[in-house]
């Protein structure tokens, strides 16, 4: 080949910053399939209808070509998979069991009522910059409080946020495709997931005994219609909801930040009217998504995808970024602009495998996004573009400094 | 028409709507999006503004919603002139003028008709009148229901196992209420998604403690010598003590105000074309009448061309949408209505949703899930090809099924799909003979031919 590889753009570093390029070129051939590599579906419409079609699984028991790390049973070393991992009926049963201690029908204000304790962190957080003139926004404010949020939610304590961390890195590590090639950073995703199951089992045995108000409790108790979770699927969903339910979140709240800099007007609009902040976060999911692809999905039969054939067991790239850009569906994509009619995106995936935390996410970054306009007095980015992480699939600045004259 | 004349017509004609809900205001909102700026008329028999119908057979019932409070939100200014709390009762064609209930005339140059449907009385007018014999269509059946309701009635009595009938047997058993259903066919919903399916619903309705009689009908109410209605007399002999009944029977169109108006209106709707311009009794197209929602009937070309009756939420939206834009254009701008049906209902913890024309299918295979958990995706098959599809608690898939409707897949489903069971062959979908009155199915198959043979034209008496 006389160009570089796509896949390779797609991941490679030095595109972080401003990947939507690469992605532009990728619509070109709507169905990439180079050489041994996935099949990487990029336009809106086709990624729309894969996330609803029952012939795409999500389990890797039906990849013809699986990684180490992603076929491992309960008999194996690490945790059985979890419900982002599995397929209807045990990915049903074991969401709606997680979503009776989270969402409607069963729990419907559970996130609305934590809507003064987000607030209050977010203060705090602000508050706590005191004299600084000066900070990172992804240290100071957008991964605290998501942490802060998470820990509160599960029951886990905050102060453990330091042994988590070193888990959950590489566990977050190992889902970038770029790493993945690795069989060490396998095997350390591996390690450290079976190392963070092993300790929110600690939690989950005290909750088990003594039930308190969060979702721990709720997981290792719960009795529905759908019966018990195992011990080994509480765990497994734990490690779950705990890693993305914030990692995702950092990024969006950063994401959001650093957009609202670069596109001022809004910025001050928000700080006018903190009512704007549903339609700016939904036009971030659109044009600045925290999850840029999803790279796990296969098909469990021969499928037909504009005239390509995507033989049964292939693995499937879903480019939700890509989408997100695609002039088929949006007027003028690459636009910022929180007033377009129709605020769509594929930021929160679709179908059965749609964001489980989506409504606590969305009010995360609209809080802290308003709360950080209304109370930064003439915030400014210090270096544009920020330092990326290394991730392509988790994307999102890993330091954001900003300068600004003080707080109201 | 002249570029000039449509000019005219958009700048300074009059519109007139007859019927004041969800097609109408959406209609009117479509009108004024696009342009129109001459003078708009609504004209509804309810006294209210366009209101919401939905919830009022769910979380009204169960006083999670005021049925005062589910008006529809105004998408724009519509700067109409409203004519609330008073019917049209006469069409003249040719003079272009509605007559009203209070003997005003109104003249148009466009006419939209959206006059719906209404609950089917009992058919016997003395036991119909009854205290405590209760129709659901309107916001003030749903709050008389209501108050009912929670007065806690002995036994509530629904005749008709249709969706209505059945979510406010849900929601009485949500309310803990005892309640009898009875239902001419074999199992609950089978008019609109067929014996298999029905069997799902029979379950679920037992299991939930409702007292379910099919291959009945009810021969009679009984009132005490207060006027209130005492007892259900049943086909069966079975007399059924019950202080509440919910004639729940299905619907009849509004179109007998347009008796003798010459369109091409009946029992079954007004004919109209995939533009949405009625038909008159001839079956030649109008080209100044226009219908839209629960009271038109027109061709679909993904059914057979088929004139399909749909009562469904999103299908008065969509067709309002596109009479209103046709109404102020002309050839080659006009666009089609082409929507795909569908429609959701919930009961007993369930959400139903259905896409496509179920009652086409001759056969189903549940592709996905199980009919023993109540959670699956059942698909319908007719002539070889996909016609339809419902899901329990499985609404995420149904996109998938609406695009192999629409490119008339085959069928049977010939390719595997995640969670497929044992039970996923296909079998004969087992709906009733649709010559046999029953609750009426939602959607209605009204034939092929724009003007009925046995239309017989009676002119009026003017």
């Amino acid at each position: 080949m006389t160009h570089p590889s796509m896949l390779r753009r797609i991941t490679d570093f030095a595109n972080r910053a401003n990947p939507y390029p690469v992605y532009e070129e990728l619509r070109k051939t709507p169905v990439l399939h180079e050489e041994d590599g996935p099949f990487v579906i990029s336009s809106y419409y086709d990624i729309e209808a894969l996330l609803h079609d029952p012939r795409i699984s999500s389990d890797a028991v039906n990849l013809v070509d699986p990684g180490e790390d992603e076929v491992s049973g309960p008999e194996a070393t690490g945790l059985p998979p979890s419900f982002i991992r599995l397929d209807p009926p045990e990915h049903d049963r074991l969401r709606r069991i997680a979503n009776s201690s989270f969402g409607p029908p069963h729990r419907p204000r559970r996130i609305e009522n934590m809507r003064g304790e987000l607030a209050e962190i977010v203060s705090g957080l602000i508050d706590g910059l005191g004299d600084a003139r000066e900070i990172d926004l992804v240290d100071e404010v957008a991964y605290p409080f998501p942490v802060t949020v998470i820990c509160r939610l599960l029951g886990v304590p905050r102060e453990d946020e330091p042994r988590f961390r070193a888990w959950v890195d590489p566990i977050v590590a190992g889902l970038d495709p770029d790493t993945r090639t690795s069989a060490d950073s396998e095997r350390t995703a591996q390690e450290a997931r079976l190392q963070l199951g092993m300790y929110l089992n600690g939690l989950v045995e005290q909750r088990a005994k003594e039930p308190r108000d969060d979702m721990l409790s709720d997981l290792v108790n719960s009795q529905g219609p759908d019966g018990a979770m195992t011990t080994m699927e509480v765990l497994s969903t734990s490690v779950l909801l705990l890693i993305a339910g914030h990692e995702t979140t950092v990024n969006l709240i950063t994401n959001g930040m650093l957009t609202l800099l670069r596109h001022p007007e809004y910025l001050r609009r928000l700080r006018e009217d903190p009512g704007l902040s549903p339609k700016i976060v939904e036009e971030l999911l659109r044009y600045e998504p925290p999850v840029q692809l999803l790279p796990q999905r296969t098909c469990i039969t021969d499928i037909e995808v504009r005239g390509v054939t995507i033989p049964k067991g292939s693995r499937i790239w879903l480019a939700l970024a890509a989408g997100n850009r695609d002039p088929e569906r949006f007027q003028d994509p690459d636009r910022f602009d929180p007033d377009r009619g129709d605020l769509q995106h594929l930021g929160f995936g679709s179908g059965i495998h749609s964001c489980f935390g989506a409504p606590l996410a969305r009010l995360e970054a609209q809080i802290a996004l308003s709360e950080l306009a209304r109370r930064l007095e003439n915030p400014r980015l210090v270096e544009d573009p920020p330092p990326y992480r290394q991730n392509a699939v988790l994307r999102g600045p890993r330091h954001l400094k900003i300068a600004f004259d003080g707080l109201r | 028409m002249s570029a000039d004349h449509l000019g005219q017509l958009r700048r300074e004609g009059r519109i007139v709507i007859v019927g004041a809900s969800l097609a109408g205001l959406r209609a009117a909102e479509t009108l004024r999006a696009e342009g129109f700026a001459g003078e708009l008329t609504l004209i509804g028999d309810e006294p209210y503004e366009p209101y919401d119908r939905p919830p009022l057979s769910k979380s009204v019932l169960l006083g999670k919603a005021s049925p005062h409070r589910t008006d529809l939100p105004h998408r724009r200014e519509i700067d109409a002139k409203w004519r609330l709390g008073v019917a049209a009762t006469g069409l003249d064609l040719s003079a272009k003028r509605v007559r009203l209930a209070d003997g005003d005339e109104v003249e148009y140059d466009r006419l939209l008709i959206a006059t719906g449907v209404r609950a089917r009385p009992w058919f016997k007018e003395d036991e119909a009148r009854l205290d405590g014999v209760c129709l659901l269509r309107t916001r003030d059946d749903a709050d008389d229901l209501y108050q009912r309701l929670k007065a806690g009635p002995r036994r509530v009595f629904i005749i008709g196992a249709g969706f209505a009938g059945s979510e406010v047997a849900s929601a009485c058993r949500e309310m803990g209420i005892p309640v009898t259903v009875a239902e001419r066919a074999g199992a609950p919903l089978v008019g609109a998604l067929g014996g298999v399916i029905g069997a799902v619903a029979t379950g679920l309705q037992t299991e939930n403690g409702v007292d379910l009689r099919t291959h009945v009908t009810v021969t009679g109410l009984e009132g005490d010598a207060t006027g209130r209605v005492r007892a259900v007399h049943l086909s069966d002999e079975s007399v059924v003590e019950a202080d509440v009944v919910v004639v729940s029977l299905g619907s009849m169109r509004n179109t007998e105000w347009l008796n003798g108006s010459g369109l091409g209106a009946g029992p079954r709707g007004i004919a109209c074309d995939a533009g949405c311009r009625a038909f008159d009794f001839r079956g030649i197209v109008t080209d100044d009448v226009f219908v839209a929602g629960d009271v038109a009937r027109s061709p679909h070309a993904l059914f057979g061309y088929q004139f399909l009756s749909l009562e469904h939420w999103g299908n008065a939206v969509a067709q309002a949408q596109t009479a209103a834009h046709n109404m102020i254009c002309d050839g080659a701008d006009r666009r089609p209505h082409l929507w795909m049906p569908a429609f959701w209902s919930s009961m007993f913890g369930v959400n139903i949703k259905s896409v496509g024309v179920p009652p086409m299918g001759e056969q189903i295979m549940i592709t996905q899930g199980s009919l023993a958990e109540r959670r699956f995706v059942g698909v319908y098959g007719y002539k070889g090809r996909i016609i339809a599809a419902v899901s329990f608690d499985n609404t995420r898939w149904l996109e998938f099924y609406q695009r192999q409707i629409e490119r008339g897949a085959p069928f049977p489903v010939e390719f595997p799909t995640v969670d497929r069971r044992p039970e996923g062959r296909p079998v004969d979908a087992d709906f009733p003979d649709p010559s046999l009155p029953t609750h009426g199915p939602m959607i209605t198959l009204s034939g092929y031919s724009p003007a009925d043979q046995q239309l017989v034209f009676h002119p009026a008496r003017h």
